[in-house]
């Protein structure tokens, strides 16, 4: 078989890409005490998690991945994490955002409230409590204004905050993993790739994924222009409607707050041709707790969220 | 025509419009989606100081540049034409952030040098010209901004290449220069050709960031800074990313600090067993015997065409970037490739002096100086002179006490050419002659 010369270019960047992410994975594995790897279930930690097993075959990954668990899941992603997980032989840790709230740690939101803020303060108390230095995460510089100016190495302090103005500067993409007592890291092999990118990893590598990234017929309420699955946390509320669409996810993340798109793409193959001419950013287009401000993300970043 | 990605890093003083012909590329080349378009015009009415689109506010994301209409950190931005993909970092044009142009310019294929057409060059193009150059980005691109305030005019456009060209000719090698007159905020001849400035008639600057060739490397021969070694039953691999050739089952190799040998019996490249693999691949490589190779070593392809060399010392130029002066006796932890030893400063050499652009004894370095410095390690380490070798000739000094990356150091080497003398008696066009603009 023959390659077109625009697949053997998209070939060549992919594996440049790859091989930086596993370049970074090693270096923090090797310079941190105890990293962990942030799985969420979602494209980008399943593409992440897939380059660690890359970056350390024959052998296995090294280091645990831990799951925040906001309680408001998709039924076919808790099965999703529990398979890949396994399959890879890694250990998986879970952390409970409503261990957060029983004991007191955040308030309680109600059965409804979005609780993607939450994971800030479980996702913390964890890493505390394991006494993990450094966390890996799939961010990409791509998704966010806030998220372009980040390093590949992002410090915070004993509060879990990060202050742009600080960040340490990475010449020649040299890390400087050192960190003081009590602080940690977060680590973003992924941060040069774009949506496209990780589409074209998990094309290439038939990287297994939930099945709510394809299209499939689901109950849906359309609330601030998005448009939400109804069941669990998002309940109609007088006056709404709900519809039975053809939709599928962009990203996955708390299911009160992650809006679906509607699509009739079955395939990794029709994902990847609708991404090429999406007109509309993956937040911008799923996620309701971004849209607020124009700042969000980077407020939200400061307080400890991923 | 290369299909490859292009990295390309914008510097240049603040508010010559960095941020606004970035905003411009993106906008014009259609890479902006929509929802992104509506928080543009939506901050545009916020912070924005005339009408229609701020176009630099969709670069400047924190929240303290947009108060401040300033850019505090490198922002990246990924977009593509039909012909090629791009990576653009935006880099800092206030003298306090130089660290985090030290930073774009070091990993960038190109520079575009944005200077203002009504102030020409000042200290921070002069700084970030001996930057670029020093670290030896191949390709600058000199695009004179704000044509459209000085009427388009070529005088003026020749005058400032004039002063680029000499300042490049004065630090490292001289990169190869392109020039294009534009206006950021008006479009001209940033993606599409205009008619302004009817004698020009060389390419946009898309086009000119279109068709660079990012060049190759020297083919020194494969070699592999060991980060981590795999274990798994029998296998031990050594985990690592290859620079300098491709490295193939059956090579003879070198363990560089114990001057062991052995030889290549297996290969993963990205994770899969491989033959053969080249020049930025992520590789664990299994030996025939079981040498003490560990972390910090480096692995090299016996036959390779130009050895490294192992020292306990360097004569280097490095960025300093922290507020504590470098100065001779201070101890720091020297990174390089996946080494890490103890650093003294035996000497601080020179400084580079921006405003007459020469060197000039000191005793110390501040923040954002750019000086030589002689280092002495601890144990050796495995390095090839900077300007043979990019990916192995550089080093970064860590402050063991704030675990601050303090200093950006490569080494001068053989090649490391001195300054020459300023002209004398102003008289100093000419010097090396114009950078062509495609005329
Ligand atoms: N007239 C004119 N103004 C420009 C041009 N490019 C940028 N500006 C203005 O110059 C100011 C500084 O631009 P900005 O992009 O923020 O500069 P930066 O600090 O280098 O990022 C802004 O007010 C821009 O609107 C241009 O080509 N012509």
């Amino acid at each position: 078989m023959t390659m077109t010369d625009s697949a053997r270019a998209t070939d060549q960047a992919l594996d440049r890409l790859e091989a930086e992410a596993i370049g970074v994975i090693r270096e923090v594995t090797a310079e941190c005490r105890a990293p962990v790897l942030l799985f969420s279930g979602g494209k980008d930690s399943a593409v992440l998690l897939h380059l660690a097993a890359k970056a350390f075959r024959p052998g296995r990954v090294p280091f645990p991945v831990l799951h925040v668990d906001t309680g408001h899941n998709f039924p076919e992603v808790i099965a999703y994490r529990d398979e890949f997980v396994s399959s890879l032989r890694v250990e998986l840790l879970v952390a409970s955002v409503q261990d957060s709230i029983d004991r007191g740690r955040v308030p309680d939101p109600g059965p409804t409230g979005s609780r993607n803020r939450l994971q800030s303060v479980t996702l913390l108390d964890a890493l505390a409590e394991h006494g993990f230095d450094a966390a890996f995460g799939g961010g990409r510089r791509d998704e966010d204004k806030a998220r372009a100016k980040e390093r590949l190495l992002s410090f915070r302090d004993r509060r879990g905050q990060w202050e742009p103005r600080l960040q340490r500067p990475e010449p020649w993409n040299v890390l400087n993993a050192r960190i003081a007592p009590g602080e940690h890291l977060r680590a973003f092999p992924l941060s040069n790739w774009t949506e496209r990118d990780i589409w074209s990893a998990i094309a290439r590598d038939r990287i297994p994924l939930p099945s709510i990234y394809f299209a499939h017929e689901r109950e849906v309420v359309e609330r601030q222009r998005m448009l939400l699955a109804v069941g669990g946390p998002v309940v109609l509320e007088s006056g709404e409607r709900s519809t039975h669409e053809i939709v599928r996810y962009r990203t996955v993340g708390d299911a009160s707050c992650t809006g679906a798109i509607r699509s009739t793409a079955t395939t990794i193959d029709e994902v990847l041709a609708e991404v090429a001419t999406a007109r509309i950013t993956e937040r911008g287009a799923t996620r309701a707790d971004d849209t607020f401000s124009d700042t969000a993300m980077e407020d939200r970043k400061r307080e400890g969220y991923f | 025509m290369s299909a490859t990605q292009l990295r390309v890093a914008t510097v240049g003083s603040v508010d010559d419009g960095k941020s606004t012909l970035l905003g411009r590329l993106l906008h014009d080349t259609t890479s902006i989606f929509e929802d992104q378009l509506a928080a543009l015009s939506r901050a545009s009415r916020r912070y924005g100081d005339g009408d229609g689109l701020h176009l630099a506010l969709l670069t400047d994301g924190l929240r303290a540049e947009r108060e401040q209409g300033i850019t505090i950190d490198v922002a990246y931005r990924y977009f593509a034409t039909p012909r090629r993909s791009f990576v653009l970092a935006d880099t800092p044009g206030h003298a306090q952030y130089t660290r985090n142009m030290v930073t774009g310019a070091s990993v960038s294929d190109v520079a575009i040098v944005l200077v203002d057409a009504r102030h020409g060059v000042v200290e921070q193009t002069r700084r970030h010209l001996a930057v670029a150059s020093l670290l030896r980005v191949v390709h600058v691109v000199v695009a004179v901004n704000k044509m459209d305030l000085v009427g388009w005019s070529q005088e003026r456009f020749d005058e400032i290449l004039l002063d680029v060209a000499e300042i490049l000719e004065r630090f490292g090698e001289r990169p190869a220069v392109q020039a294009v007159p534009v206006s950021a905020l008006l479009g001209d001849n940033v993606v599409a050709r205009s008619d302004a400035a009817p004698w020009y008639d060389g390419p946009p600057l898309l086009a000119i960031l279109e068709d660079i060739d990012p060049a190759p490397p020297i083919p020194v021969g494969a070699r592999v800074a060991v980060q981590w070694t795999i274990r798994a039953g029998d296998y031990r691999g050594y985990a690592g990313t290859i620079v300098g050739g491709p490295l193939r089952v059956g090579d003879p190799v070198v363990s560089a600090l114990t001057g062991l040998r052995s030889t290549v019996v297996r290969i993963e490249r990205n994770g899969e067993r491989a033959e053969c693999a080249d020049t930025g691949d992520a590789v664990a490589v299994e030996l025939a015997d079981d040498l003490d190779v560990g972390r910090g070593d480096t692995l090299v392809v016996g036959d390779a065409p130009v050895a490294p060399v192992v020292t306990r010392s360097v004569v280097a130029d490095v960025c300093w970037m922290v507020e504590q002066p470098l100065e001779p006796g201070a101890t720091y932890l020297a990174k390089h490739g996946t080494r890490t030893v103890r650093a003294t400063v035996e000497a601080v050499v020179d400084r580079i002096d921006l405003d007459v652009l020469d060197r000039r004894p000191v005793e110390r370095l501040g923040l954002n100086d750019i000086g030589g410095i002689k280092l002495t390690f601890a144990s050796a380490i495995v390095a090839d002179p900077y300007h043979v070798h990019r990916e192995t000739g550089h080093l970064v000094l860590v402050d063991e006490h704030t675990n601050a990356t303090a200093g950006a150091a490569v080494g001068r080497g053989r090649g490391g050419r001195e300054p020459r003398a300023p002209p004398r008696g102003g008289a100093h066009r000419g010097a090396g002659g114009a950078p062509g603009g495609g005329r």
